[in-house]
């Protein structure tokens, strides 16, 4: 059994790092669980920054090294704060076929911004995703969550104006 | 709980299912639910309460029925009949269809399920998609859930079931093929005092989600597999790896534990014998080498989730360093039929070499798009024409792919071939975990080729030269013949390359990743040869064809 590290305060008083606290305490702070651990940290707070991956680190007692290693091999995980609004586009094959790399670029004309980017107001964060299973129903957008089956460029156009200011430069 | 509790469970769930007389199930899988079948679901159910017919009309909340391309599906029983493309904003049509539970089905949406879509099916698999509700328990037990489970525990000796898995032939379904038997009874016999079960939910091919499907669909159909094959190797811990896009899933899955827990039929004691086994859930983070058994296992681990080189195989070595066993979803969901009907029965289903059913993505340029299961060696000729209704437009057929970014393309000359493992390989391609991608006459074969290359590119985790340098290097050339700067020679180093970084990357991802392309070349030699010589890509897809026109038209 490890001990139980209590000398790891919490970074702030913000309630969300007790759910952080709580998936560690689930896990009885193996460092195995560092990957779920993260995963909450994200739920909770959008995405990853300084601040949590010490706490992680500490609470885990493993290396900040290994932790950022970590944090930056999967792509799932996000150092920057994501925008207000997120619009994933599906770029697997069954969606590329069906026309979601033209629908992208669209978008990134749209936007002014490339997938991976957060508009500089930080209304619309804009991301790739490799497959979302819901090829059948090609292409696949996610808007705020919401999967948007056999998406339309126009459709996907009009909700995008409503967010980001269209003639903002 | 006890075999003979069990069977009670089952029993009063059959006797208050009798008293049903009618039946509406309503898909709610991923696919159905964003064309909004919850509304749907919803609207149906109050419909049949305003009539005071819930008593003997149950709106039935199931998973997935396979023909996403008509979603939201509703199948009515004992109509006998599939209603397709349900509008959500339409109450009257919605309790046009109540009303018509004892007449004729409401024409308009009706679907037969003679279509060859339905019925050419054979679903094993997916036998209880569609007809149970992936959220209850009780439905699970009434179709005989958890009984293959206990009267392993209770009458059967471990080997014994291994053998039964063994004479099955089944083989792996995350891709390789690698025959199932096999590679439990490695495990069963590995020494260690801690083994542990791992069920590969990953799917990482884009172009795949039949795992997404059974998962969401049947939950406790991938437990029960799982719990059985922990039996068999005497292992008590187990994960399922599900990858963090299908949040459905994972959600499911976690309900699905919980109640096998609370009934006893997971976690410690199981069926009230010594045999104690508990399951977690790991969520992936998007890492598709993940889906490689020792990144995979890595992943578990809390690490990055890179390969090692193997031997030692997980089996001897995997998580933890204990002996491990790692199958994929469909793998698992196969164990329960085969346990229940033996492994004779099994075998007298498929091909000589593949026994079984597999289950298909059809997506793509392709009509009826979904899931299917069908026999192995059913004709490629079959699957797109007849279960997938053609291609769309009149248009014609170019290619398959197959194997995600790691299989081919297949040709029309391949389309009378049986589809199994071998007579994929033979074609150049693999059969991958089961996407199967249409392409018509407007698909540009160079650009597939540049966008497998991309996307391995994009994922190789960078502990191999061979694998990171050779795939860049692989995308560059077919970059530069898609910008029309191609050279004759680029064919030849094409080939050469894609042959070294086949030989001597160090896992699976490397070492197909150049697939893709040698099947273009070998298949569409004519394209490449277009693009290098003329300049041009006919189908209008690459740089070389946009630029002037694009110009042009500004
Ligand atoms: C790059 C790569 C990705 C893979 N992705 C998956 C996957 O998403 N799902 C899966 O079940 N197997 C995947 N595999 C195969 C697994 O390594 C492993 O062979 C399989 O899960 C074993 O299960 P099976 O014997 O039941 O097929 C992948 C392999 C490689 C090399
Ligand atoms: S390829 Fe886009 S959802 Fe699968």
């Amino acid at each position: 059994m490890q001990p139980y590290p209590e000398s790891v305060p919490l970074p702030s008083a913000d309630k969300r790092w007790k759910l952080v606290e709580a998936t560690m305490r689930r896990h009885g702070y193996k460092a195995s669980a560092l990957i779920e651990v993260l995963h909450t940290v994200q739920e909770s707070f959008g995405y990853l920054d300084d601040t949590s991956l010490r706490f992680v680190a500490s609470s885990l007692r493993i290396p900040i090294s290994k932790v950022f290693g970590v944090a930056t091999y999967y792509h799932f995980f996000s150092m920057k704060p994501p925008g207000e609004h997120t619009c994933v586009v599906c770029l697997g094959t069954g969606c590329y076929v069906k026309g979601s790399g033209e629908l992208m670029k669209m978008i990134e004309r749209e936007a002014h911004i490339c997938a991976g980017e957060t508009t500089p107001d930080g209304k619309l964060s804009l991301v790739a995703a490799r497959c979302i299973g819901s090829c059948s129903l090609a292409p696949a957008v996610v808007i705020d969550g919401e999967v948007i089956p056999r998406a339309q460029a126009n459709a996907v156009q009009e909700q995008l104006r409503r967010w980001i200011g269209h003639d903002s430069r | 709980m006890t075999l003979d509790e069990l069977q009670e469970i089952a029993e009063s769930e059959r006797e208050a299912q009798k008293k049903i007389t009618h039946r509406i199930n309503v898909s709610v899988a991923a696919g159905c639910l964003s064309l909004h079948s919850d509304v749907v679901f919803n609207i149906l159910h109050e419909e049949v309460k305003k009539r005071g017919m819930e008593e003997s009309c149950k709106v039935k909340a199931v998973g997935c029925m396979g023909l996403c391309a008509a979603g939201p599906l509703v199948r009515s029983e004992p109509q006998h009949t599939y209603y397709r493309g349900l509008p959500p904003d339409s109450p009257e049509v919605l309790s046009a269809i109540v009303d018509s539970i004892n007449g004729r089905p409401v024409p308009e949406f009706a679907l037969s399920p003679e279509i060859p879509f339905f019925a050419a099916q054979k679903r094993i698999v997916l036998e209880n998609c569609g007809e149970i509700d992936p959220e209850r328990i009780e439905d699970y037990i009434g179709v005989g859930g958890y009984q293959s489970l206990l009267t392993c525990i209770a009458k059967r000796s471990r080997e014994d079931v291994v053998q039964e898995i063994i004479k099955s032939g089944l083989r792996g379904r995350g891709g390789g093929g690698y025959p199932t038997g096999l590679k439990w009874s490695m495990v069963a016999k590995a020494a260690g005092e801690q083994k542990y079960v791992i069920c590969n939910a990953d799917e990482g091919d884009p172009g795949a989600f039949m795992d997404r499907s059974v998962l969401e669909s049947d939950p406790h159909r991938v437990l029960e597999g799982m719990a059985i094959a922990a039996y068999a190797v005497a292992a008590t811990k187990g994960y399922i790896y599900c990858r963090a896009e299908y949040p459905l899933a994972v959600k499911r899955l976690k309900v699905a534990i919980r109640q096998a827990e609370k009934l006893g039929l997971l976690g410690k004691r199981i069926g009230e014998s010594d045999f104690s086994f508990e399951v977690e859930v790991r969520i992936g983070a998007g890492a598709f080498v993940c889906g490689e058994e020792t990144a995979l296992i890595a992943s578990v681990e809390g690490e990055r989730g890179v390969p090692r080189p193997r031997p030692p195989f997980p089996a001897y070595s995997g998580l933890n360093h204990c002996p491990t066993l790692l199958n994929n979803v469909e793998t698992f969901a196969n164990i329960v039929p085969i346990v229940r009907n033996g492994a004779e029965w099994f075998a007298s289903i498929g091909t000589d070499k593949s026994k079984g059913t597999k289950v298909f993505a059809l997506v793509g340029d392709v009509v009826n798009t979904g899931l299917i299961e069908v026999p192995m060696g059913m004709k490629l000729r079959d699957l797109v024409y007849s279960l997938g209704g053609g291609i769309p437009d009149n248009k014609k057929f170019k290619a398959v792919q197959t194997g995600g970014p790691s299989g081919g393309c297949i040709p029309e000359q391949f389309l009378d071939m049986g589809v199994d493992y071998e007579s994929l390989m033979s074609a150049g391609s693999i059969m991958g975990s089961g996407g199967m991608i249409v392409m018509d006459e407007t698909a540009c074969m160079v650009d597939v080729a540049k966008f497998f290359m991309d996307f391995t590119r994009d994922e190789s985790c960078g502990k191999c030269i061979p694998c990171r340098v050779g795939t860049t290097q692989l995308h560059g050339m077919l970059e530069r013949i898609s910008e029309g700067k191609g050279r004759m020679e680029d064919l030849d180093t094409l080939e050469r390359l894609g042959n070294m970084v086949k030989r001597t990357a160090l896992c699976g991802l490397g070492q197909t990743a150049p697939n893709p392309v040698s099947s273009t070349v070998r298949y569409f030699r004519d394209e490449y040869v277009q693009h290098i010589t003329n300049k041009t890509c006919a189908q209008g897809k690459c740089p070389c064809s946009k630029a002037p026109s694009t110009a042009a038209g500004k």
